[in-house]
C-alpha cells in the first residue's frame, strides 16, 4: 500500500520499469518463469494480493449487513449487549493493532533498504503483538463465559440497557442474537489473527534465511497487505461492537 | 484419459513433438502440474464425474414423477436425491464447467501468456474443489443432505437432521477455489497480455471470463460466510438466522442470493463467451458490434448483482422492495437480449457452415432465447406470485443452465477438441449427439413450463394425479437427453485413439489459441506472439478447402 | 380444464383472470420474439451457408441497431413491469372490510381458525364473493400457502405475520399446496380450499359450534392477567388497548409505528422492543408462554376493541351460537 507503487490500475509505472529490471533478469532466482520480468511479477502478485483483499471485504460484509440490520431492528438488546463489553479491553487491542501495523510499516521499509535483521525482527514484533492480541481476545472470551453472554443453553442476560441513566430491562433472546454476532465476527477476525501471525512466523524465517532482497520482497509486502486488512476490520469492529451504545 | 491419446499422436510416423500431454508420463507430473492445461484436464475430469453422478440423481427424480404416488423411494430419500441433484449440478458442475474446463485451458492461450499469473493457486484451486467433492461425496454417503440446495433457514439449522454442517463445509471450500480461478484470471488477463494485445482486440471469450471473476471474487465469499453462519448456527447454538432469537430468516435469503443470483451469471457468462468464439468463426465474420457484446458481459455481472430480491417476491418482503427488484429485474435483461440479437446479427451475409459446434451454438440462441424470455415472466411481480416455487421456474432455470450452459460447453468441448487433444471427433455421431440433446432437452423441460402454470409445485415428491401426462412426457424427454449426454462421452474417449490428427488450426479460425500446436507446448508459444490484429479478423484468414479434416 | 392434460388452471377469484390475461400478453410477445429469433437464425443460416468463392461480407456492427434493439426491448418490458406491479400491488392490499381468517402452518399441515371460532385443518372453507385476509405465522419452518387456482402465494414464516387475501368467485374444490420446501412431507402438506355459495357457506358455518376468536382472546386476556393493567376505566399500568389498532402508536424512543398485526404480535412476545410513549418497561415477556393459536386469538381480541360495531357486534352473537353448545358437551 504505501511502499509499492504498484497499486491496481497504475500502469505508468509499470511500463517505464522493465527497462530498469531487465539486466538483472538472468541472475533472478525468484521470477518464475510463465513472467516476462520481475516488473511484471510484482505487479501481478500486488493486484492479486488487492482481490482477494476484495473478497475479504465481502466476506466480512456480510456479517456487518446483518450486525447492522439487527442494531435497528433490536435496538435496546444491542445496545445493553454492547454496554457488557469490556470496553478497555477492547481498546487495548486496538493500541496493540494499531502498533503491529506501524511494525508491518517499518518492515516493509526495512526489506525495501535490503536489512535483513531488521526486517526479521520487525516482523518478530508483529507476531508478538498479534499473540498479544489474541491471549487478551482470550481473558475478553473467558469473561463472557463467567458471566454466561456465549449463547448456547447456558446463556443468561439480566442486565438492562442504560438509556442515560434510565434503566430499561431487554428481552434476553435478542441479547443472545447480539452475543452470536459478536463471537462470530470476533471469532473469524480471531481466525485470520492466527492466520495472519502463522504468515508473518513463515516470513520471518524466509527473511532469516535470506530469501528478500531490495529487489525482490513481494511477500513481505503482500503479508503487510492482509495485515493491515486484518488490522482495519478491527478498527470497523471496535467501534461498531463496544463503543457505539456508550453516550454517558 | 489424456494420457491414453500419447502413443497414438506418436504412433504415425510424424517426428514427435513434444508437447503438454507427453510431457512428462507420470501419475506425479499429473498431480503436481502447474501447468493450465493439464489441470484444465484434470478439472474436466472432475467436473465430468460430477456431471454423471448428478444426471444420476436427476434420473432418479424423474423416475419418481412418473407416477403420482411416491412410489420409487421415500420421501426423505426423495427428498435427499434433489438436494443432491441441485448442490452438485449447481456447485460441483455448473459454476466450475465452462470457467475451470475450458476458461482455465484457453484464457492463457487467448492472451499469448505462458500460464496462468498463479499457477500454485491454479492447482490449489483444483486440489480444494477435490477436498469438497470428496467431502461432499463422504456427507451423501453418510446419509446426504435435505434441504434443498438453497439451504433455506430455519429449515436447515433447526429442523433438518442430516449432514447440512458438511455440506455446507463443502460448499465453503468449493467456493474457495471458485474464488481463486477469478483471481487467477483477472490478474492475467490485466497483467499478462502479449504485446499489442489491447482491450479491444480482446476475443469475447476472454472479456466473458473477465466478467464472470468479477462475480466470482465478489460474490462468492459472501455465500460463504452465509453458508459458514448457518453451520456456526447448528455447531455452537449461535442464533444469527433464529426466529426465536429475534433473527431473520430473511436476512439468510438475502445473504444466500446476493451470490446465488450473479451465481447464475457466473453460470452462463462463460457459455455466452464461448458461443462468440463459434458464431464467428463458422460464419467466417467479425462479431456484429464487438463493443456491445464485450460490455454487455459486464453489464450483465454489475447488474446481476442488484436483483437478488426476485427471488424473495412472495417471501415477505415489502411491497415497494418488491417494485424496485422487479424493475432491476428488466434491466438486467436488456444486456441479454443485446447478445442474442448481436449473435444473430454475425449470420448475417457470413459463409456458413454447419460443424457440430456451430449446432450447438444455433441450440443455444434458441434454448437461451426461451429461458431468457421466460425469465421475464418470472421478474413480471403479478405472474411471479403464481408461478415461483412451481414447475415454471424449474423449466425457466433448466432451459438457461443446461440449454444454456451446458450447450456451450459441450459446443466449445467440440470446437476445441482437437487443440486440446490434437484429434478431431466423429462429426457424424457430434452432429446426431447435438440432435439428439437438443430435441431430449426441449421434450424434457418444456412439459414443466405447462406443469409450473398449472401449478405443480417443485420439490414434490407426490402430486395430485392429473399431474402425470405432463410428468410423462417430460420423463421420456430425459432419456432421450441421457442418451445424448452420454454419446459425446464414448466417441470423445474414442477419438483420442482413433480420431484423425488434427493440424494446429483445423477449423481456420482467428485467435491465438490457433496459431500454436496442438496440442500445445507446456509454455503454450515458442515465442510471445505480437498482435497487430483486431479480433475475429476472419477477412485476413484465407478460407481453406470446403471440406474441413473431419471424421465421418 | 381436461382431466388428465391440464394446459390452464381453474380461474376461480378475481385475481385469477387478471393474471391469466398478463400471462397471455406474456405469451403473445414471449412467442413472437421467439418465433422471430428462431425464423432469423434459420433463414440466414441456410441462405448464407459457404459456397465456393464467395466470401463473408464483414460488417463492424451499427450503432443505431445497438441502440435499437437495447431501448425498444425495454419499453416492452417496462410494460411487463407496470402491469405486473399493478396487479402484485392490488394483491398485497388487502380491502379494508376483508373477513379475517387466521392460519398456522406446522410441519406438515394447515391449522385455519375462523374468526368466528370454527376450526379447520388442511381445508379451508369459504364463500364467494366476500373478501378474505388470511393472518398467517409458522410454528416451525418457513412453508408457502399457495392456491393455484386464485393464482396467489404467500411464505409463511415464524416469528411474525403475513397476510394473503382473495376473493373466490366460483364455488367448488381446488388445491392448496405448500410451495415452500419444509421437509419430509413437504409434498404432502396441502388439502383443498373449498369455495361456496354464501347460502352453503352460511348453513357450514351454523354446522359447527365454536366460541368466536375473539371470545377465546378476551378469556385468555383475562386469565393471563393482561386486564390488570391495560384498563380503561382507571388509569393502568399499561396503556389502553381500545382503538389502538391499525392506528399510529407514539414509541418512548420518538419513533411512531402502526399498530398493526405483527406489531401487537411483538408487544406480546417482546414488549420491550417498541416502549409506547409514557409508559414504563414493566411487561413480562410472553414468548414461549402463549401459543401461536392463542397469539391469533388475543390479536383477534385487541383488534374487537378497535371495531366498535364489528367487535361489538362479534361479541354479542357469540351467545347466539351457544346454544350449539350443549348439545356437543
Amino acid at each position: 500500500m504505501h511502499n509499492s507503487p504498484a497499486t491496481p490500475g497504475s500502469t505508468a509505472a509499470q511500463t517505464v520499469a522493465p527497462a530498469a529490471t531487465m539486466d538483472h533478469e538472468a541472475f533472478n532466482p525468484a521470477l518464475r518463469h510463465h513472467f516476462a520480468d520481475a516488473q511484471q511479477q510484482k505487479n501481478a502478485a500486488s493486484l492479486g494480493m488487492w482481490l482477494f483483499i476484495v473478497t475479504e471485504i465481502m466476506f466480512f460484509g456480510g456479517m456487518f449487513c446483518a450486525y447492522l440490520i439487527y442494531r435497528v431492528a433490536h435496538f435496546n438488546a444491542f445496545a445493553a449487549g454492547s454496554q457488557q463489553l469490556n470496553i478497555w479491553l477492547g481498546a487495548v487491542n486496538t493500541a496493540v493493532l494499531i502498533v503491529s501495523s506501524v511494525t508491518v510499516v517499518l518492515a516493509v521499509k526495512a526489506a525495501e533498504s535490503g536489512k535483513r535483521k531488521v526486517l526479521v525482527g520487525y516482523l518478530v514484533v508483529t507476531v508478538l503483538l498479534g499473540l498479544t492480541f489474541l491471549v487478551i481476545k482470550g481473558f475478553e472470551y473467558a469473561e463472557k463465559f463467567e458471566k454466561h453472554h456465549v449463547p448456547g443453553p447456558t446463556f443468561n442476560f439480566t442486565e438492562k440497557f442504560d438509556d442515560n441513566g434510565k434503566q430499561i430491562p431487554v428481552n434476553p433472546k435478542e441479547a443472545e442474537l447480539f452475543f452470536s454476532l459478536y463471537f462470530a465476527m470476533t471469532g473469524m477476525h480471531a481466525l485470520h489473527m492466527i492466520i495472519g501471525c502463522g504468515l508473518f512466523t513463515g516470513l520471518a524465517i524466509m527473511a532469516w534465511k535470506g530469501h528478500f532482497t531490495s529487489d525482490y520482497f513481494t511477500p513481505i509486502e503482500n503479508g503487510g497487505l492482509y495485515w493491515h486488512l486484518v488490522d482495519i476490520i478491527w478498527i470497523y469492529l471496535f467501534p461498531l461492537l463496544y463503543l457505539i451504545s456508550r453516550h454517558t | 484419459m489424456a494420457t491414453t491419446s500419447i502413443p497414438a499422436s506418436q504412433a504415425p510416423g510424424s517426428t514427435t513433438k513434444l508437447n503438454y500431454l507427453n510431457n512428462g508420463h507420470t501419475l506425479r507430473s499429473w498431480l503436481l502440474t502447474t501447468d493450465h492445461k493439464r489441470i484444465a484436464l484434470l478439472y474436466l475430469l472432475s467436473v465430468t464425474a460430477f456431471f454423471f453422478l448428478g444426471g444420476f440423481f436427476a434420473m432418479l427424480i424423474r423416475l419418481e414423477l412418473l407416477t403420482p404416488e411416491g412410489d420409487l423411494m421415500q420421501a426423505d430419500t426423495y427428498n435427499k436425491v434433489f438436494t443432491m441433484h441441485g448442490m452438485i449440478m449447481v456447485f460441483f458442475f455448473l459454476i466450475p464447467v465452462v470457467p475451470a474446463v475450458l476458461g482455465n485451458f484457453l484464457v492463457p492461450l487467448m492472451v499469448g501468456a505462458k500460464d496462468l499469473a498463479f499457477p500454485r493457486i491454479n492447482l490449489l484451486s483444483w486440489y480444494l474443489y477435490v477436498i469438497a467433492g470428496a467431502l461432499f461425496l463422504h456427507c451423501m454417503l453418510n446419509g446426504g443432505v435435505d434441504t434443498g440446495w438453497t439451504f433455506y433457514t430455519p429449515y436447515s439449522t433447526a429442523a433438518s437432521n442430516t449432514n447440512v454442517i458438511e455440506a455446507g463445509l463443502a460448499v465453503f471450500i468449493v467456493g474457495f477455489s471458485s474464488i481463486f480461478t477469478g483471481l487467477n484470471f483477472i490478474v492475467t488477463i490485466h497483467r499478462m497480455r502479449a504485446p499489442g494485445l489491447t482491450w479491444s482486440r480482446l476475443p469475447l471469450f476472454i472479456w466473458a471470463h473477465y466478467a464472470t471473476s468479477l462475480i466470482m471474487i465478489l460474490g462468492t465469499p459472501v455465500v460463504a460466510i452465509t453458508i459458514v453462519l448457518v453451520a456456526v448456527e447448528r455447531v455452537f447454538h449461535l442464533g444469527i438466522f433464529d426466529p426465536r432469537l429475534g433473527g431473520d430468516p430473511l436476512l439468510f435469503q438475502h445473504l444466500f442470493w446476493f451470490y446465488s443470483h450473479p451465481a447464475v451469471y457466473i453460470m452462463i457468462l462463460p457459455s455466452m463467451g464461448v458461443i462468440s468464439e463459434l458464431i464467428t468463426c463458422f460464419s467466417r465474420k467479425r462479431v456484429f458490434g464487438y463493443k456491445f457484446v464485450a460490455l454487455s458481459s459486464i453489464a450483465i455481472a454489475v447488474i446481476g448483482f442488484l436483483v437478488w430480491a426476485h427471488h424473495m417476491f412472495v417471501a415477505g418482503i415489502s411491497l415497494y422492495a418488491a417494485m424496485v427488484f422487479s424493475f432491476l429485474t428488466f434491466l438486467v435483461g436488456v444486456p441479454s437480449a443485446v447478445k442474442v440479437f448481436n449473435w444473430t446479427a454475425t449470420l448475417y451475409k457470413g459463409s456458413i457452415t454447419y460443424a457440430t459446434p456451430m449446432l450447438y451454438a444455433f441450440g443455444f440462441i434458441g434454448l437461451f432465447t426461451i429461458g431468457g424470455l421466460t425469465g421475464l415472466f418470472l421478474g413480471t411481480l403479478g405472474i411471479d406470485v403464481h408461478v415461483t416455487d412451481t414447475y415454471f421456474v424449474v423449466a425457466h432455470f433448466h432451459y438457461v443452465m443446461v440449454g444454456g450452459v451446458v450447450m456451450g460447453f459441450l459446443g466449445g468441448m467440440h470446437f476445441w477438441w482437437p487443440k486440446i487433444t490434437g484429434r478431431m471427433y466423429p462429426e457424424y455421431w457430434a452432429r446426431l449427439s447435438a440432435l439428439l440433446v437438443f430435441v431430449g432437452f426441449n421434450l424434457t423441460f418444456f412439459p414443466q413450463f405447462v406443469l409450473g402454470y398449472v401449478g405443480m409445485p417443485r420439490r414434490y415428491w407426490q402430486y395430485p394425479p392429473e399431474f402425470q401426462v405432463l410428468n410423462v412426457l417430460s420423463t421420456a424427454g430425459a432419456s432421450v437427453l441421457a442418451v445424448g449426454y452420454i454419446l459425446p462421452m464414448i466417441y470423445f474417449l474414442w477419438s483420442l485413439r482413433y480420431g484423425p490428427i488434427a493440424d494446429a488450426n483445423p477449423w481456420n479460425a482467428a485467435g491465438l489459441e490457433w496459431q500454436t500446436a496442438s496440442p500445445p507446448p507446456t509454455f503454450n508459444f515458442d515465442q510471445t506472439p505480437v498482435v497487430t490484429w483486431e479480433a475475429y479478423n476472419y477477412d485476413e484468414i484465407p478460407e481453406k478447402e470446403l471440406e474441413a479434416p473431419v471424421a465421418q | 380444464m381436461s382431466k388428465y392434460l391440464p394446459l390452464w388452471p381453474d380461474q376461480a377469484s378475481t385475481m385469477a383472470s387478471q393474471v391469466d390475461l398478463l400471462y397471455i400478453y406474456l405469451l403473445l410477445v414471449a412467442g413472437v420474439m421467439t418465433a422471430l429469433i428462431f425464423l432469423a437464425v434459420t433463414v440466414l443460416a441456410i441462405k448464407y451457408r459457404r459456397r465456393p468463392g464467395v466470401a463473408a461480407h464483414q460488417i463492424e456492427g451499427s450503432t443505431i441497431l445497438e441502440l435499437g434493439w437495447s431501448i425498444i426491448p425495454f419499453f416492452v418490458m417496462l410494460t411487463f413491469f407496470i402491469w405486473g406491479a399493478v396487479i402484485f400491488f392490488q394483491e398485497r392490499t388487502p380491502p379494508a372490510d376483508a373477513t379475517e381468517v387466521y392460519v398456522v402452518a406446522k410441519q406438515w399441515m394447515w391449522k385455519i381458525e375462523h374468526i368466528e371460532g370454527q376450526h379447520e385443518i388442511n381445508e379451508l372453507h369459504v364463500p364467494t364473493g366476500q373478501n378474505i385476509k388470511l393472518i398467517m405465522t409458522s410454528q416451525d419452518v418457513i412453508h408457502s400457502f399457495y392456491i393455484p387456482a386464485f393464482r396467489l402465494k404467500q411464505d409463511v414464516l415464524p416469528g411474525r405475520y403475513t397476510t394473503l387475501w382473495f376473493k373466490a368467485t366460483v364455488p367448488g374444490r381446488y388445491h392448496l399446496f405448500c410451495a415452500e420446501y419444509c421437509g419430509t412431507m413437504h409434498s404432502g402438506m396441502g388439502g383443498d380450499i373449498v369455495v361456496m355459495k354464501p347460502e352453503d357457506y352460511a348453513l357450514w358455518m351454523a354446522g359447527g359450534s365454536s366460541t368466536p376468536l375473539a371470545e377465546n382472546g378476551r378469556a385468555l386476556f383475562s386469565s393471563l392477567g393482561c386486564s390488570t393493567c391495560h384498563r380503561s376505566d382507571v388509569k393502568g399500568r399499561g396503556p389502553d388497548l381500545a382503538g389502538i389498532y391499525d392506528k399510529p402508536v407514539q414509541l418512548d424512543d420518538g419513533r411512531t409505528v402502526i399498530a398493526d398485526d405483527n406489531y401487537v404480535r411483538e408487544s406480546i412476545l417482546d414488549p420491550t422492543a417498541k416502549i409506547v410513549s409514557g409508559f414504563k418497561p414493566v411487561m413480562p415477556a410472553f414468548q414461549g408462554i402463549v401459543t401461536d393459536e392463542q397469539l391469533n386469538a388475543l390479536v383477534a381480541y385487541v383488534k374487537s376493541l378497535s371495531q366498535p360495531a364489528q367487535g361489538s357486534a362479534a361479541l354479542q352473537n357469540a351467545p347466539a351460537t351457544s346454544p350449539g353448545q350443549p348439545e356437543v358437551q
